[in-house]
């Protein structure tokens, strides 16, 4: 069944994006990082075993069901001493529901798909360049979108968007799947630079 | 008057249609995110949120706004007590405490020389300087290449691009230092012969800007910005004999190694590739090794001179780590955390040593030991990132050029006198081979 297929496959590349945006944003000790080849990348996943089941959360939630049930995927970091949400990654995740139809550019080699995935991972390791140092110490937090009349799943409860006050934001590279198209943005902070 | 249009002739590929761009889906910001991550994006031009909403919902289908949103509870133990964000200890780092021990030599922490360097491109990927066997310091300043003469000091501007808007993207030195191979913004790949000033040849064959080259004898490589590297074998006419595709983007690291064997290629695309001297069965160049390791773009690449098979490799802003490769086994011999963008690695034969460029924070050189990887010293001078490193025929001395507009010259690894009178002996003891000029 490729509709779910092409939803594992995002699920773990979900999981692999936030990993790195946790390593390279520092958000914790790149020590607790280890890496692994996929993708012809060097990729950097946690090795701390409570961080790894949190994020099995949302790899599963994604998973699950249809695959069309997460829309959008929201990584937001914000200081621990005060709450303010300093940067926040958005991936918009778009489900083709006519996945029967045949017109479908089901021939998308896997290798595209995995050209375009690296892309994106790279791109996430790249932002360090630009992304305003984030000075205090943070903590992130998972969103998704889904659809308003779908029940609250356990682990889950209902938040706000935590939108940045004053951003920044710079569009990031999309990719597809036989399925899915996936665009991504960060928003930052906008601070007074010298 | 007549009337304008043309008629365009459809490509040959049967049933094709004319490929017509569509500018909304084209990627404007992405594509110059992504020539750009190791430069300052100052250019960068965010997007409104108003603008990216009306696009969320186009793109989606459905409204957005309508959607649930859902944050996941039980947030796992923040990273312990006392772990400061990297990042900031990192970017802001402070000269390194405690005194590196002594190492046997005096190493001068001043440059002998500073020469001016206006106008010279602050762009990471490119390799503006080459000293030559002659001792001839090449710099390509903006649209113009000068060479500096070491021995008498003596400064001649060898060319000038015709365009104003073209600039000169990489310079190579045939190992003879008699022709210098010129790598341009507008994808040629010039031969100049140096006692006449005269152009020599205008190879085309890229179809970007050629920010990387490479000597083997008489085959010249040149990496472009498409990723594609070129070799030319600059004896005959028909000069691209090969074409090495294993980059997606710049390739901005190039260097054969010294017993022509393999060529190292480094990436924008965080790859390195090591590649045979000879097609393989199919009649392609296919990489013996490609190393994936490196987090960020490498355009530093070095071959240890000692010991076959080992090069050294250090990675852009997002990665800032320097690695060892042992290019047969395929294995990583060491890796050290530079803490800083690296530009450059060049190894000392006069010591088992070698020495790295770096930006920001202190755009300082480091000379490290091999194999132990300890530090020996840092040179320290330069007001903006180093760009590159070059050195003098007699490896005594390391010039380095930085976005600062200046070139530094630093005596750092000046032969003892009386080693070097043995170094001398057992030098002259081996065969020369006399090389044919390029006709």
């Amino acid at each position: 069944i490729p509709l779910l297929r092409s939803s594992l496959s995002l699920a773990r590349v979900a999981a692999y994006g936030i990993n790195s945006i946790l390593y390279q944003r520092g958000i914790y000790p790149p020590e607790t990082f280890t890496r692994v080849q996929k993708y012809g990348l060097t990729l950097l996943v946690t090795t701390d075993p409570e961080l790894k089941n949190y994020l099995n959360n949302v790899v599963e939630q994604m998973k699950g069901g249809m695959g069309c049930i997460v829309q959008r995927l929201v990584v937001v970091i914000s200081s621990i001493e005060n709450n303010e949400v300093l940067e926040r990654w958005q991936f918009d995740i778009e489900c083709d529901k006519t996945a029967k139809n045949e017109s479908a550019p089901r021939e998308k080699s896997q290798k595209a798909i995995q050209d375009e995935i690296r892309s994106v991972i790279r791109q996430i390791t790249a932002t360090v360049t630009f992304l305003p140092l984030l000075e205090t110490a943070c903590a992130f937090d998972l969103l998704i979108y889904t659809d308003k009349d779908l029940a609250v799943p356990e682990n889950w409860e209902e938040s706000g968007p935590q939108f940045i006050a004053n951003s920044e934001e710079v569009r990031l590279r999309s990719f597809t799947t036989t399925i899915h198209k996936v665009n991504s943005a960060v928003a930052y902070k906008k601070d007074s630079f010298p | 008057g007549k009337s304008g249009s043309k008629i365009q002739s459809t490509p040959t590929k049967a049933g094709g249609d004319r490929y017509i761009p569509n500018r909304s889906t084209m990627q404007m910001e992405i594509a110059s995110f992504l020539l750009t991550k190791e430069n300052d994006p100052a250019e960068e031009s965010p997007t409104k949120k108003e603008q990216q909403k009306a696009w969320a919902v186009n793109l989606n289908g459905f409204d957005i706004e309508e959607a649930k949103i859902l944050r996941l509870s039980g947030k796992p133990q923040n990273a312990p007590e006392g772990y400061q964000n990297k990042l900031k200890v990192l970017y802001s780092q402070q000269k390194t405490p405690g005194s590196s021990r002594k190492n046997g030599r005096y190493i001068p922490s001043m440059p002998d020389r500073i020469l001016d360097a206006p106008e010279i491109r602050n762009d990471y990927y490119l390799n503006l300087i080459d000293w030559s066997s002659q001792n001839f310091l090449a710099v390509a300043l903006d649209n113009s290449v000068y060479l500096w003469n070491h021995t008498s000091g003596e400064i001649i501007q060898l060319l000038q691009m015709e365009h104003p808007d073209d600039y000169v993207s990489s310079l190579s030195w045939i190992k003879e230092g008699n022709y210098l191979a010129v790598g341009t913004s507008n994808a040629e790949v010039q031969l100049w012969d140096i006692q006449q000033q005269k152009r020599l040849r205008n190879m085309t064959s890229h179809s970007s800007r050629v920010g990387s080259l490479s000597w083997n004898s008489y085959i010249l490589s040149s990496g472009a910005r498409t990723g594609h590297i070129h070799h030319h074998d600059v004896r005959v006419a028909e000069h691209h004999v090969a074409t090495l595709a294993g980059h997606t983007q710049e390739v901005c690291g190039l260097k054969w190694s010294l017993n022509g064997r393999y060529l190292a290629s480094g990436g924008n695309d965080n790859l390195v590739n090591i590649w045979p001297c000879t097609q393989g069965d199919s009649g392609d160049f296919a990489p013996v090794q490609t190393f994936t390791q490196h987090q960020g773009a490498v355009k530093a690449v070095a071959w240890c001179p000692w010991q076959s098979n080992v090069l050294a490799t250090g990675g852009g802003t997002s990665d800032r780590h320097i690695r060892l490769w042992n290019v047969c086994s395929g294995a990583c011999l060491s890796t050290v955390d530079a803490h800083s963008q690296v530009c450059s690695i060049l190894w000392s034969t006069n010591y088992k040593e070698f020495i790295s460029g770096h930006g920001f924070s202190q755009n300082q050189l480091v000379i490290w030991k091999y194999p132990t990887m300890a530090k020996v010293t840092e040179l320290r001078g330069h007001t903006s990132r180093v760009l590159n490193l070059t050195m003098s025929p007699d490896g005594a001395t390391v010039a380095s050029a930085a976005a600062d507009e200046t070139l530094r010259l630093w005596r750092c690894f000046e032969m003892d006198p009386i080693k070097k009178k043995e170094k001398e002996k057992a030098n002259s003891a081996k065969s020369s081979i006399i090389h044919q000029g390029i006709r």
